[in-house]
């Protein structure tokens, strides 16, 4: 191997705290080669990023840091902001996650390119650079980019502002690249495409990439090595196809375990790593991960384990003294993660047709007018965030509605639950009409019946109250006796997996996944029959997220609920839900059973959706045939007369003009084989 | 990495520690309600029981002080004009031989009567019609922000100021004007702080519950914003004592021979280097008054407060 770009020693970053010293990086050692792409896995507190941070000199000012960071010959750490800004930008280049906020509100993109470019190089005349950021933007694929570097970083979507920070991060050739969750913030179909992108900019840069991420999917799609993170310490690093092909760490196991595949039929549920990692202050020398490993010994405890090769392979290493023992996930013949087991539904046996509808919706619209002028508001137009959607869930069902942010999924849920009523359709919770609703107590009464689980676990709690006030909110607000209130919540807290005993202190004093099963706790009080689901996992972290997917689907099972469940992981969705529907810009373009759907897309959206997550599994991962869709969403505000999906559709590029403009001037119907999977698509 | 705080969970409370159901067996287990939690949090704040007792202190002074006086705050003593504190006379005299003992303990009254009043009085209502124009929204919002963005461009303390001189320096019409003029900044504050708390998942979870809007107001806005009423009660104290002084100064507040700390205080201090005693006793009174306030305000705002160091437990 030639000498590496970035060579990491021993590198140790610690904090003050009220708490006292915070260790987020204990003693880290990688090299990234020129070339390759270093991937760094964990969960969030793992040190992931401050280990990047310390990398390009950006961390606080009262961050105390050890070892040696070595990058193209020269010492960094001890640099003075001075010295490292010389580096920055230049030979180091950084991609940050939030593409939103990465780039400056005020000034133009090419300012913005241009400002990277002169920084670096005083002689560069002004001209040159505007050529040169021009040029930029071409390679990141930015269309019509003589145009659009004078627009203004709002005039782009997400996906378009992180082709400009790609484009920034490779404006000086840098030798080095630092992803730090570069896709997080962006949906499915325009994460493969910068992906993709990154993988151009390495090549046409030859710079070494640092690629951090929680993904395991996006760490087999794009990696050369990986580096798995864990309480600031790396406890697994080997090559990717070795780290995937024999894992040895049971925390990689169980990172590897705990994520829903896209491409997996069976329903197994999934494998959750218990407990929390631990606070990084004061750790004992012990393995961090001891507490929460299902194949701990005592002798774990006695002393941290070192990152040692294993395997008699000089590339793999692994922090665990059992390592020797555990090959390819599994250990003395079995799995090293028990697979816990899920109740059987009671409806499980009744057909589909037989059992009773718990939410039937026809024809749901809504639309929001886009007015002009500040003082008189006048009606310009109107924005069809959903048109005529249809479907039903079922006693017993879970149906899930995919879609990319701005599909229109999220405000279907809130007209259901703001049981709006519909003008040219209808809205039916378990047989009742929201049309018919009158009095507030009527509305009152429905809801019991329906309740909803939010995304982001810590919004949803009011923080303020208990746990037990939380839970307990929606049994007072039904009427029940104050007497039967107390019983009934601690049941409610041992259903979900927590101690009842902790329902006097408040939501703060909970980590994220703890919160989200009070959050189910709450939606499931007053006994409902359809509980909805606006991405309750969306904001965990993966090893507390399979725990939480394994709860709703036991619960599913043991109480006979129809959730409602929307999100844009089709993972997810593949693993929990019976019925899908896949929506674009406010209409469903398929419906179907899920294994029928997610086997045999129909609809081109459905194919590209499918086949633009990256599944974790870097040998699938390379043979895999991926569709990346060009272009983003088109703005709602657009009138489109045919098929919304046109100006992204791969389909309608391969086909003759007259069936094109039917493409364009007909807006084709869901057809198919009703109730079991139609598409809406004229030649599918 | 997204940045996390410092978790403060128990080891103990880690994920999934309990399989479901597995049955706790906690008979008659004594929960803690949310206000038993507070008042021990706020117990165990020593500055904050120390702001209590000054704060009953002084309330005892002003309700019983009188018990211990050799006079009458009307009473004027012409053998002593003008006297420092002395066995007779225990905070001294003023000019006009008034007892300046018996006179901080009416002033104080009156003072802590308006003060608590007025910030109590101010508070509730620039919470409520605050909270309530940001979550019910369309007309209760733009008739709640009519009124005070018009009150804010009216010249309403001089209107109200003529109302108070009419009734003749009536403590209760005192008070009753402060709050009509110091009530809207608040409330247009408070609303702008509701608007994005009325986005917050856990109201929509509340709504979608079925509880009736007033008791969210009630129950998850108003205790959401209780850091800022917590501010705004203290300086509501701090200020309508200020205010009362003000008022008396113009000759619009409280009268002799009624008279109030903020009076005694301007009186005090036009005399400060012949006669010091006329201003130390009532400002030290005063100064108790916010000092306590201002310790009980910070006791409670760490004791309401769920991000507090004491991390959501007891």
């Amino acid at each position: 191997m030639t000498t590496p770009v970035l060579s990491v020693r021993d590198l140790t970053v610690s904090f003050p705290s009220e708490a006292g010293r915070v260790d987020a990086v204990r003693g880290v050692s990688f090299d990234v080669a020129a070339g390759r792409t270093l991937g760094i896995v964990g969960e969030s507190g793992s040190g992931k990023s401050v280990t990047s941070l310390a990398v390009m000199g950006l961390l606080d000012e009262n961050a105390s840091i050890g070892g040696s960071v070595t990058f193209d010959g020269q010492e960094l750490l001890g640099k003075s902001d001075a010295q490292m800004s010389k580096i920055r930008g230049n030979g180091i280049a950084m991609i940050f996650q939030d593409p939103l906020t990465s780039l400056t509100p005020v000034f133009t993109v090419g300012d913005q390119i241009v400002e990277a470019l002169t920084v670096h190089n005083p002689k560069l005349s002004k001209r040159a650079a505007w050529d040169r950021a021009v040029e930029l933007l071409r390679l990141v694929g930015i269309p019509r980019p003589q145009e659009r570097v004078r627009s203004f970083p709002h005039e782009f979507s997400g996906g378009m502002r992180q082709r400009v920070v790609i484009a920034i991060a490779m404006a000086n050739d840098p030798k080095l690249i630092i992803a730090d969750e570069p896709t997080t913030a962006l949906d499915v179909t325009i994460q493969a495409q910068i992906l993709d992108l990154i993988k151009t900019a390495q090549r046409e840069t030859g710079a070494a990439v640092m690629m951090i991420t929680h993904d395991m999917g996006v760490v087999a799609n794009v990696a050369d090595d990986v580096l798995v993170m864990y309480a600031g310490r790396a406890i697994e690093q080997a090559p990717v196809d070795e780290l995937f092909a024999d894992t040895r760490m049971p925390y990689s196991i169980g990172l590897l375990g705990a994520i829903p595949r896209v491409d997996k039929t069976e329903k197994t549920p999934l494998v959750p790593i218990t407990g929390a990692p631990p606070l990084l202050v004061d750790l004992p020398d012990a393995c961090p991960f001891a507490d929460r490993c299902p194949i701990v010994t005592p002798e774990c405890r006695a002393a941290e384990p070192a990152l040692v090769t294993v395997g008699g392979k000089a590339d793999h290493r692994a922090a665990c003294i059992r390592a020797e023992e555990i090959r390819a996930g599994r250990i003395d013949g079995g799995p090293v993660y028990p697979v816990p087991e899920v109740p059987a539904s009671r409806f499980d046996e009744v057909p589909r047709d037989l059992r009773e509808p718990t939410l039937e919706v026809e024809n749901l619209t809504k639309s929001f007018p886009l007015t002009k002028g500040a003082f008189l508001k006048r009606k310009v137009g109107e924005v069809h965030a959903v048109k005529g959607v249809s479907f039903d869930v079922r006693e017993g069902e879970t149906m899930a509605i995919v879609g990319e942010s701005g599909s229109g999924k999220t405000t279907t849920l809130l007209q259901i639950m703001d049981f709006a009523p519909q003008d040219d359709g209808d809205v039916r919770i378990v047989g009742t009409s929201v049309a018919d609703l009158k009095h507030a107590r009527e509305e009152r009464a429905l809801r019991r019946d329906v309740q909803i689980v939010f995304q982001d676990p810590m919004g949803s709690l009011d923080p303020r109250m208990t746990v037990f006030d939380v839970v307990a909110e929606p049994l007072r607000t039904v009427g029940t006796a104050a007497k039967d209130i107390g019983p009934r919540v601690d049941e409610l807290l041992d259903l979900v997996g927590l101690d009842p005993a902790h329902s006097d202190r408040f939501p703060a004093a909970f980590s994220g996944g703890q919160r989200q099963r009070i959050g189910i706790a709450r939606a499931l009080a007053t006994n409902p029959k359809l509980v909805v689901l606006d991405e309750p996992v969306s904001a965990l972290d993966v090893s507390v997220q399979a725990g939480v997917i394994n709860l709703l689907d036991e619960l599913k099972g043991r109480l006979g609920l129809s959730y409602l469940f929307v999100a844009h992981d089709l993972s997810v969705v593949r693993h929990i839900a019976d019925r899908v529907a896949v929506m674009y810009l406010g209409s469903f373009v398929e419906h179907g059973d899920v294994d029928e759907v997610f086997d045999d897309p129909q609809h081109p959206y459905t194919r590209a959706l499918l086949s633009a997550i990256p599944v974790p599994d870097p040998v699938r991962e390379r043979t895999r045939e991926h569709i990346v869709l060009t272009g983003d969403l088109p703005s709602p505000t657009d009138t489109i007369t045919g098929c919304a999906f046109v100006s992204r559709c791969p389909l309608y590029q391969t086909l003759d003009p007259a069936e094109q403009t039917r493409c364009e001037t007909e807006v084709p119907a869901l057809t198919g084989r009703d109730g079991v999977h139609v598409n809406a698509c004229h030649y599918r | 990495m997204t940045s996390r705080p410092i978790p403060l969970n128990d080891p103990d409370a880690g994920d999934d520690t309990t399989t479901p159901g597995s049955g706790h067996d906690a008979p008659e287990r004594k929960r803690l309600t949310k206000w038993q939690l507070y008042s021990r949090r706020f117990a165990r704040n020593r500055p904050a029981v120390a702001g209590v007792v000054i704060f009953a202190l002084l309330v005892a002074f002003a309700l019983f002080g009188s018990f211990f006086a050799k006079y009458d705050h009307v009473e004027l003593d012409f053998l002593a004009l003008s006297d420092p504190p002395s066995p007779e006379h225990w905070f001294g005299t003023n000019n006009s031989g008034n007892d300046l003992y018996a006179m901080v303990v009416v002033g104080l009254q009156r003072s802590l009567l308006i003060a608590v009043v007025v910030a109590v009085g101010t508070t509730v209502l620039s919470a409520l019609v605050g909270t309530a124009a940001a979550y019910f929204g369309g007309r209760v919002e733009r008739v709640s922000l009519f009124v005070i963005h018009f009150l804010m461009v009216a010249p309403t303390f001089l209107l109200l100021a003529m109302m108070s001189n009419d009734s003749g320096g009536d403590w209760k019409v005192i008070a009753l004007v402060l709050i009509l003029v110091s009530w809207f900044f608040q409330a247009r504050t408070i609303w702008t702080m509701s608007l994005s708390l009325r986005e917050r998942e856990f109201v929509h979870a509340a709504r979608y519950m079925g509880v009736p809007g007033l008791r969210i107001v009630l129950r998850h806005m108003i205790p959401n914003i209780g850091s800022l009423l917590v501010i705004n009660f203290t300086l509501g104290v701090v200020g309508a004592v200020m205010a009362e002084t003000g008022l008396s100064f113009l000759g619009f507040g409280v009268k002799l021979p009624d008279v109030s700390l903020g009076s005694l205080i301007g009186i005090g201090a036009s005399s400060i280097s012949s006669a010091p005693w006329l201003f130390a006793f009532p400002a030290a009174a005063l100064t108790l008054l916010t000092v306590s306030m201002a310790l009980i305000a910070d006791g409670l705002r760490d004791a309401l407060d769920p991000t507090s160091a004491a991390g959501g437990r007891a």
